[in-house]
């Protein structure tokens, strides 16, 4: 059981992983050569120009100052305006946020639910042919890069099929899971098979712990064993792999967006880099790297439900 | 002993268990033809050195050995051949009839689950009982255990139990399904020794009060002599002796068993040396031919080399002369010189 205690102590940890991003976030972008406003411009604008519109957006302030203004905005939940579309930031981040969530969050889902029973098959009959298939085909979905995942499964079940759109984001939710399953898909074949080796070798771990023993000598169900005394205890340490995989997941969407003609954040981010958006990429960057720490805090809350020895 | 199978429920008879471990240097046998009888309502200490064999033979009985094992032979439970039983009947006889307690209960027991939860998992294969009945019964079993304040400590996780709480509640967990016979491997060795007394204790009450058979397995003579009322000796995977706990340690038959005896002190009498069995027992795949343990025996001749002495009845000796001595079987050759030797006196180096 999670105390009140563990998850305040938990979610206050957040608060200096928070700062430290924002502050990198900051400095990070201000090491790109060149400033959005000659990115913009081109040739065609005069060096007044160019410094009325740098006063305008207060680049022309010292860095530190800058930041204590970047700062003070962010608090108050104002991540500034896109200086290359003039609108607010958070407006482009709120409309290509969902998709890329949305499409993380079925990738997951298909991760896991491919991972699990993917694991239990090959833990249960090890060195046999099915444990190697499982093996062998988890190594092949590692080794290939996400894109050529998405250019096979475009090719197949798209262009040859057609039983998926070939991209595109849709409208209304069960047409947005129809569009975004292929690239879902892609995604999660990499994620399920990250997830599987770990959780086959804790499943392996954890059929030859004694309370295993101990469950069948109770005359326990199988059933009864595997669920609750095997996976429960396996899941542990491979959650403790689901909130780091998040992070590689959502850079890995932003190839797939690209792919797939998603309007996420992927695409978005590119497009701002190579406008030197620097309000854009700062809150871009910002709420992915919140999102990444909500992934880490969700994982580990449920670790620690699973685990009462962690939630001490 | 090794006659006719007990059929009486409650009763067990093992017939020529072999339990073998495939391995890369060929098969390793480490339950080697073992005989044994158990009435209802007995409690039989299994005893010897690690690697004798005998947590191996505890956990054949219920076909507890994980592959590469193969367990060959017979387990009759009340007549029924445990290891000819499907799956599912199988799991009927484990928990419910059988039950096992094993050392070490911080392994044993899942450290993400509630002792409550842990109960309930048993009382629900086992038992028709609802939640509430489950509940209630659950607080009963901490209760009959010696747990305080049971129903708080329903919902706490092993690891915030004490040792010997913890296998209090391992044992709680063992009793739910209301077993005939209970199976406890080495219950004690992991606790310290007022701790290990009151474990034996509650076997020994639990006993009387629930009628159930009780086989200890344990290298502890003290734990068999205060507790059980027969003893079978292992050595390499076979039982080397039988009989009543008080008539085997007055007058042992086995060398191997005197060496045991011999070995422990004892409180009160005259000081006198230890007797030590030399050298160490053999390794699996290096069993030597014959009695397996004749190189380390100061009695052993040419016959103990060339050939294994089955176990066999044995006559009641000088100690138990004019006492009925039922159930006395040693595998030896030479028992009625070991007998003769007595357990004072130091024998001879082995030639």
């Amino acid at each position: 059981m999670l105390s009140a205690g563990y998850v305040l102590r938990r979610v206050l940890q957040m608060v200096p992983t928070l700062v430290f991003i924002l502050v990198v976030t900051f400095v990070l972008v201000r090491l790109l050569p060149g400033d959005p406003l000659s990115a913009i411009g081109g040739d065609h604008v005069t060096d007044a120009q160019v410094a009325q519109a740098r006063a305008a957006y207060g680049l022309d302030q010292p860095l530190f100052a800058q930041f204590l203004l970047y700062v003070r905005r962010v608090v108050t939940g104002d991540l500034g305006r896109s200086i290359v579309v003039q609108v607010p930031v958070w407006s482009l981040v709120g409309e290509r946020l969902p998709p890329t969530m949305l499409l993380s969050g079925m990738a997951v889902a298909i991760g896991v639910g491919l991972a699990v029973p993917l694991a239990f098959a090959s833990a249960l009959r090890r060195g046999r042919a099915t444990d190697l298939a499982i093996r062998a085909g988890a190594q092949v979905g590692l080794s290939m890069p996400v894109f050529y995942i998405g250019l096979v499964l475009l090719t197949v079940f798209s262009a040859h099929l057609r039983w998926f759109p070939v991209g595109g984001y849709g409208d209304g939710w069960g047409d947005r899971v129809y569009h975004l399953f292929l690239p879902a898909l892609t995604l999660g074949v990499s994620l399920a098979a990250v997830l599987m080796r770990s959780l086959r070798a804790a499943i392996v771990d954890v059929l030859g712990a004694e309370y295993v023993d101990f469950a069948r000598a109770k005359g326990l169900p199988t059933r009864v064993i595997l669920l609750r005394h095997v996976l429960r205890n396996a899941l542990i340490s491979t959650l403790a792999l689901l909130g780091p995989t998040v992070g590689s997941l959502l850079g890995g969407a932003v190839i797939t967006e690209s792919v797939f003609a998603i309007p996420g954040v992927g695409r978005l981010m590119i497009e701002s880099i190579y406008g030197r958006d620097y309000p854009v990429i700062q809150g871009l960057t910002l709420s992915l790297a919140v999102t990444v720490s909500l992934a880490f805090l969700v994982t580990d809350l449920i670790q620690a439900s699973l685990d009462p020895r962690v939630a001490r | 002993m090794t006659g006719v199978a007990d059929t009486r429920p409650g009763a067990l008879a093992v017939r020529g268990l072999r339990t073998v471990f495939a391995s890369p240097a060929g098969p390793l046998t480490a339950v080697d033809g073992v005989d044994l009888d158990l009435a209802p309502g007995e409690i039989l200490g299994l005893v010897g050195e690690s690697g004798s064999g005998k947590s191996v033979t505890l956990r054949s009985l219920l076909r507890l050995v994980r592959p590469p094992g193969r367990i060959a032979g017979e387990v009759l439970w009340g007549g029924r051949d445990l290891l000819g039983l499907r799956p599912g009947e199988l799991r009927r006889v484990r928990g419910r009839e059988i039950a096992t307690v094993f050392q070490e209960p911080m392994t044993a027991l899942n450290p993400v689950l509630t002792v409550g939860r842990q109960i309930d998992e048993s009382l629900r294969a086992h038992t028709g009982l609802d939640a509430r009945g489950r509940r209630a019964r659950g607080v009963d079993l901490l209760d009959l255990v010696g747990i305080p304040a049971p129903a708080t400590r329903l919902a706490d996780y092993p690891h915030q139990f004490s040792g010997g709480m913890r296998q209090r509640a391992m044992i709680a967990i063992a009793l739910a399904g209301e077993p005939r016979l209970l199976l406890a491997d080495e219950p004690t060795t992991a606790l310290d020794v007022t701790i290990q007394d009151q474990i034996l204790k509650l076997i020994l009450a639990l006993r009387a009060r629930l009628g159930m058979g009780v086989i200890l397995v344990t290298h502890d003579l003290g734990v068999v002599a205060q507790s059980c009322d027969r003893v079978a000796v292992m050595y390499a995977g076979r039982i080397v002796e039988t009989g009543p706990v008080a008539a085997l340690f007055a007058e042992p038959r086995h060398a191997y068993t005197r060496g045991l005896i011999g070995s422990v002190p004892r409180a009160g009498g005259e000081r006198r040396p230890l007797l030590s069995i030399d050298g160490t027992p053999p390794g699996l795949g290096a069993r030597p031919a014959g009695c397996a343990f004749h190189p380390r025996c100061g009695f052993a001749t040419d016959a103990c080399r060339r050939e294994a002495p089955p176990l066999a009845a044995v006559a009641p000796g000088r100690e138990a002369a004019g006492r009925e001595a039922p159930g006395r079987e040693a595998a030896c050759w030479h028992h009625a010189a070991v007998a003769a030797a007595g357990i004072e006196a130091p024998v001879p180096e082995p030639a």
